[in-house]
């Protein structure tokens, strides 16, 4: 069984919010679903399959099926952190495959900023019965310092610099001043980004993403129903997914599970690097990006620093625009797990309905590419490869 | 060592034997009875072959694979993977030394610092300093 053609995205929302000190999490989730059914031009009572990560409340799809009163014969709440959404995608069109459901909802929401989460910097104990725990969680590892530690590395290994790892905010701010939603529109300069605080060295204060409030949905559905439908139609081409940890203490810092996730989606979907218009990179930070583009075969590895500099990912300027929407560098990082806005800015893309600065032209296949956890320790990883048709 | 308290995580029960030796000052990893690999963290399972393993003392020594130092804290700490002598990679902080200095391929060697209401936790130390 393969999931190329299995299944199209007929509907993608992402809320506008990006603080929502008053509006609860399940509120959020229930909007963002009701936003892409609307635009799907579906309602709550076509739903027949949920999926929701970690991040919905309550026992995984439980309270907001409930809550929504959905009418459901599938269900999947595997949570991959930030990635998950993505990989979603990928098992919703399983299911619609195997005849589980014909129309999957996908829903993500958070609200750190209105929690006032030190996300990035603060070290989480996590459950004691996670094996690693005692072994890690006293050294203090934060997102951003495990994150960091890949950098020195590929600086070491590469020769990758600051100014490098700083194009990529900087091509995300490019895109980010055209979206009115966008928490940072300005656009920064190499230096801006290299001479913001050091918050985990090498990575700086610009090296990092936003931390938003809001949330984002998706409808997967079959591609005869995605025809009988008013939008443009975004089938799913290929997939893959990976899990990466430290390898029985074998740590190797210089890749990322895309080199495993990335491949399998090009091979579903008969496809090279080559061929992709327009890539949805997850950017938790700079050398996020970096990393995923090299794994994901966009250049050699240890080549990235290279390939990123000089405005290469800026759209209208380089060779791959990414991130259109400014990403999670600049734009929304809703809930901390940036997998949802990557695959709603491809559809975008797809669709011809990226704002007309940031537009790729006749963009009819699109990559999009999450990673869940920290790349420091252990991360899920997936890609997705989206056509027009 | 003066600075940032170092949080308390609780043992499993098949980490006793490290964290009694850690108290005694001794460094433990296991290895495989089967493959005869050593891995880390440690598990009574091989996370590369799947036999049973068994503790024997490491040398404390290794050399930096890679680290970083968390400036946005109250008191800034250097985070590091550190490759050990017999061939694994452990999370640890580097510890009594110019955090400036830290740097890839450094040599350095096991010390244990203490921690209220909890055993010492293994921290490395440039051997230059020592
Ligand atoms: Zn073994």
């Amino acid at each position: 069984m393969t999931v190329r053609g299995a299944a199209c995205i007929v509907g993608a929302y992402e809320h506008p919010t990006r603080k929502a000190p008053d509006t609860s999490l399940a509120q959020l989730h229930a909007e963002v679903a009701l936003g892409a059914l609307a635009d799907a031009g579906l309602t709550l009572r076509d739903v027949d399959g949920y999926f929701c990560a970690g991040d919905a409340p309550g026992l995984g799809p439980l309270s907001m099926v409930d809550y929504l009163n959905l009418r459901v014969r599938h269900v999947d709440s595997t949570d991959v952190g930030g990635s998950s959404y993505l990989l979603h995608v990928s098992h919703a069109a399983q299911a619609i495959a195997a005849g589980k459901c014909d129309i999957a909802l996908i829903t993500l929401a958070g609200r750190p900023r209105s929690e006032g989460v030190a996300t990035g910097t603060t070290a989480r104990a996590g459950n004691p019965a996670q094996p690693d725990v005692q072994w890690e969680y006293p050294y203090g590892p934060t997102i951003a310092n495990m994150y960091a530690m890949c950098a020195t590395r590929h600086m070491h290994e590469f020769g990758t610099t600051s100014e490098q790892l700083a194009w990529i905010k900087v091509a995300a701010s490019h895109h980010a001043q055209h979206n009115p939603h966008a928490m940072l529109r300005d656009v920064v300069t190499v230096e801006d980004v290299v001479n913001s605080p050091l918050v985990a060295a090498p990575l700086h204060r610009l090296d990092c993403c936003v931390i938003s409030d809001g949330g984002g949905a998706l409808v997967v559905a079959r591609p005869e129903i995605a025809r009988s439908l008013k939008r443009p139609v975004v089938m799913l081409r290929g997939a893959g997914e990976a899990v990466k940890g430290q390898m029985g203490g074998d740590v190797d810092l210089t890749f990322t599970g895309a080199r495993w996730s990335g491949p399998r989606a090009f091979a579903e979907a008969g496809v090279t690097p080559a061929d992709i218009r327009y890539a949805s990179i997850y950017d938790s930070f700079t050398i996020t990006v970096l990393m995923q583009l090299e794994d994901l075969g966009f250049c050699e590895k240890g080549q990235g620093g290279r390939f990123v500099a000089d405005g290469n990912l800026i759209s209208g300027v380089g060779r791959l625009p990414f991130n259109t929407d400014g990403g999670g560098l600049c734009n929304n990082h809703p809930s901390n797990r940036g997998g949802m806005t990557k695959v709603i800015e491809a559809v975008r893309q797809l669709r011809g309905e990226a704002h007309p600065a940031v537009q790729v032209k006749d963009c009819a296949l699109a990559l999009a590419h999450g990673t869940g956890g920290s790349l420091g320790t252990r991360h899920g990883s997936a890609t997705l490869i989206l056509e027009r048709m | 060592m003066a600075g940032r308290s170092i949080p308390f995580s609780p043992a499993s029960p098949d980490s006793a034997p490290f964290w009694q030796a850690a108290g005694e000052g001794r460094l433990l990893l296991r290895r495989c009875e089967a493959c005869k690999r050593v891995h880390w963290y440690p598990r009574p399972i091989c996370p590369h072959c799947g036999g049973a393993t068994a503790w024997e003392e490491a040398s404390g020594r290794g050399t930096i694979y890679s680290h970083s130092v968390m400036r946005r804290a109250p008191e800034p700490y250097a985070i590091a993977y550190v490759r050990l002598e017999e061939g694994t990679t452990m999370m640890t902080n580097i510890v009594d030394c110019d955090f400036d200095a830290i740097h890839v391929g450094q040599p350095v060697r096991v010390v244990f610092v203490p921690r209220d209401g909890a055993p010492p936790m293994p921290m490395f130390t440039p051997e230059a300093a020592a």
